[in-house]
């Protein structure tokens, strides 16, 4: 009996003991919960001046005038707001405190998420064929979208260039009605939030929101439910927060909408609607390059998949026209396949391989950015977000430098990809089968490389928005490029010219930069 | 992929503290391999494993042995290998805690073990900074679920010989599942439920033994499909009178 209460003992001590051990390390401080609130150090109330991207005014599209702060429906606004605070919850604060770091940093990580959602290949028919998901029926097997780097990059950049139209229109109107925010019409109301000094109406928080939801609603049309809930959690955490009344939010969100509109229909006639291709570009693309007396690029996968977006080459760009890319942009040839250099290359990657250190298989993963993640364009947005966040940039000035990063990484995707059909050239382990990858090996052609491209032009938007980041960026896109030879799934030539072409693009981002009015 | 095989070294070992206390210790070298596809296999120290084995109870009871055995434990890993490349990777690369509870009946050569353990696993770190499970995370910090190990077995065991048959069930306590079409990841909800054989032979040359088990899983729940075969041997270097260390070597395959 004894014994058996000295065994219940023990057992319980260790029980115990694991639960301690549990409960001590388990829980996990996330990166994105700490951003700071926006309190900018440049408010940009002239934000309303700068060039937009597609609207042909600031005031292309209407907005009504508002009510007066002494008329009896403001009063019952100041009061929706005054029975929020009656009892604000910690979650309340909470949620105020994740809204307050900015309207544009949150839906870019909303769009983040989603991206990495929908980042997962069709499984193949039973024929072996491959199914493509249909943005009709978003819903049934395989879902809409397959959010690849390529559609990824297109999306963020709509995402950022319809918020920054959003913000012009908006801070133009700020500006032309001048109407007080509610804590300084009624001092009665709380600021959970760091006070404005702009006028509240339109609201800038709503503008974005409502620019958003249109974009992420034609680039996600199965999740329209939950990009909703998002949106209504944004405006009640406005309200809690005695930020804005509800008119200030309606407004915003309405001129968002309309202003989302022009971006949605430009996306529906870029062409990236037909980026898949179809059986006849495909063998053509084979046949073109066996033309050229080259080794054409195949698909290693199990059964054999059409290459990723072979067409994504010609969707209309943000900075370029069609014309430019191929003149000024399209990387020169890459090492013949017969030749001795590319033979040089292939060993070079085989090497690696061979020896490779516990250091650079972590370079190799940090980077991947492969299925079930935001992509290498996402990877970018984030080191872009914790580095904006510590500049205390305006709500207009996130969206602006927001906006030439991602139309610059969108077009580095287009010229990338231009390059990738153009030449289609095989990977290493296509020409050498006893190279293996310690990452995903994505199914289409090696040269140029889409994380160098994407990276390069990424470090130069970067490097013009925070100067004194500029060879940090430079450096980490020079290991992202890398991070591709580590893994084994490209040359050298892939990377080190992928990183030139896409500098060559975010130079088209600096340029509108420089004359956009927000320098 | 085609098939995914690993095949384990493991040294062990097995000291008497005292008749009814024990402790062991396990540590396997791993090497894993595709047949087909372009992932690269991985290899590696994977973790060390130790025990305290405790005998709690002993009582004879209708001309048989029953025993309630205790064991706890601790494992961590010895190198820093990469957990998230799965299913090649060679272990999770989390820290347990182990808790086992034990009841074994064993009459003339006949016995009847049932056990049933749980792991405790610390947090794990990959060497991205952010992943997806069914929300995004921005941390390369990944809580990884508990476990539970129910496992049956019975059959006849000698001085020389055991012939055992064995039910085993491991339940993920939490966890996500694989989406359709994506990779496994290091805090899925793994669930198998398997049976098998084993028979071990205790050769007449001093301190070497071989052993032969089979298993196939009936149910699981992101986890390959594993059948198996594994062969190994095991030489005792006695060190002392007390102090035993064995070497094993198998194989192992199993079906993706």
């Amino acid at each position: 009996m004894k014994k058996i209460f000295l065994l219940v003992t023990i057992l319980a001590v260790l029980i115990t003991g694991s639960a301690l051990f549990n409960s001590c390390s388990k829980s996990i401080d996330e990166q994105n919960m700490d951003y700071p609130m926006i309190n900018p150090i440049r408010v940009d109330a002239n934000a309303g001046t700068w060039k937009p991207i597609l609207l042909t005014t600031a005031n292309e599209f209407a907005c009504a005038t508002p009510i007066a702060t002494t008329s009896p429906d403001y009063i019952v606004q100041l009061n929706e707001i005054k029975s929020f605070q009656n009892q604000i919850t910690t979650d309340e604060r909470k949620l105020v405190e994740y809204w307050g770091a900015g309207a544009v940093l949150r839906w870019n990580e909303i769009m983040r998420e989603l991206v990495a959602l929908h980042n997962l290949p069709p499984y193949q028919n039973p024929d072996g064929s491959y199914p493509f998901p249909s943005a009709n029926n978003p819903l049934a097997y395989p879902t809409f979208p397959f959010a690849n780097p390529p559609y990824a990059a297109r999306a963020y950049a709509y995402l950022s260039a319809a918020q920054y139209d959003a913000c012009v229109g908006t801070y133009f109107y700020k500006q032309q009605f001048n109407r007080s925010a509610p804590f300084n019409v009624d001092a009665t109301i709380q600021t959970l939030l760091p006070k404005s000094t702009l006028p509240s109406y339109p609201s800038e928080d709503a503008a974005v929101l409502g620019a958003s939801v249109e974009i992420l609603k034609l680039m996600f049309p199965g999740d329209q439910d939950y990009i909703n809930q998002r949106a209504e959690e944004h405006k009640r955490a406005r309200l809690i927060a005695g930020a804005n009344v509800r008119s200030d939010l309606d407004a915003g969100e309405a001129l968002g909408k309309l202003i989302a509109a022009k971006f949605v229909t430009r996306a529906r006639g870029d062409r990236a609607g037909a980026a898949a291709g179809n059986a006849t570009l495909w063998a053509k693309l084979k046949s073109d390059c066996i033309a050229r007396g080259e080794t054409p690029w195949i698909s290693q996968e199990a059964p054999e998949r059409p290459p990723m977006l072979p067409a994504f080459g010609v969707v209309r760009a943000f900075l370029f026209d069609s014309l430019t890319l191929v003149n000024s942009i399209r990387p020169p040839a890459p090492p013949s396949t017969s030749s001795q250099k590319f033979k040089d290359e292939t060993e070079e990657i085989y090497q690696i391989t061979k020896n490779l250190t516990r250091e650079q298989l972590r370079i190799a993963n940090f980077w991947a950015d492969g299925l079930r993640t935001y992509t290498p364009p996402g990877h970018w947005n984030y080191i872009a977000a914790i580095d904006f966040a510590q500049q205390s940039f305006s709500e207009a000035r996130w969206a602006r430098n927001y906006a030439l990063l991602n139309m610059a990484i969108m077009d580095a995707g287009i010229a990338c990809w231009d390059a990738k059909n153009f030449y289609y050239n095989p990977r290493p382990m296509q020409m050498d089968p006893r190279i293996k990858t310690g990452i995903g090996l994505p199914n289409f052609p090696s040269y140029i490389s889409g994380h160098s491209t994407f990276s390069g032009a990424a470090a130069t938007v970067l490097g013009y928005i925070v100067p004194g980041r500029a060879q940090a960026y430079a450096d980490m896109a020079k290991e992202a490029s890398v991070s591709r030879m580590y893994g084994a799934i490209h040359f050298r030539s892939d990377c080190e010219i992928g990183i030139t072409t896409g500098n060559k693009v975010g130079a088209f981002a600096v340029a509108r930069g420089h004359i956009d009015g927000a320098e | 992929m085609g098939r995914v095989s690993a095949t384990n070294f493991m040294l062990m070992g097995n000291y008497g503290l005292t008749k009814k206390i024990n402790l062991l210790f396990g540590l396997p070298y791993v090497k894993t391999k595709a047949s087909a596809g372009n992932m690269a296999g991985q290899k590696g120290l994977q973790d060390l494993s130790l025990f305290v084995k405790w005998v709690a109870y002993e009582k004879h009871i209708a001309k048989g042995d029953l025993k309630a055995i205790a064991t706890g434990g601790y494992s961590a890993p010895m190198s820093n290998y990469n957990a998230d490349f799965l299913p090649l990777s060679i272990g999770l690369h989390s820290k347990n805690l182990i808790v086992r509870a034990m009841v074994d009946y064993q009459r003339n050569h006949l016995f009847a073990t049932a056990s049933y353990t749980y792991i405790a696993r610390s947090n794990v770190t990959i060497d991205r900074n952010t992943y997806y499970t069914t929300e995004m995370h921005y941390t390369n910090e990944v809580k990884m679920p508990d476990a539970s190990q129910f496992n049956f077995r019975a059959g006849y065991r000698s001085e020389t010989i055991i012939a055992e048959a064995i039910f085993n069930q491991w339940t993920t306590l939490g966890g996500f599942d694989i989406p359709r079409n994506g990779m496994p990841f290091v805090s899925n909800k793994m669930n198998a439920t398997s049976i098998g054989l084993n028979v071990k032979y205790e050769t007449p040359v001093n301190g070497l033994s071989v052993i032969a088990n089979g298993s196939t899983t009936l149910a699981g729940r992101n986890v390959g499909q594993a059948t198996g075969f594994n062969a190994g041997v095991f030489y005792i270097l006695d060190f002392s009178k007390k102090m035993k260390k064995e070497k094993k070597a198998d194989g192992k395959t199993e079906k993706k």
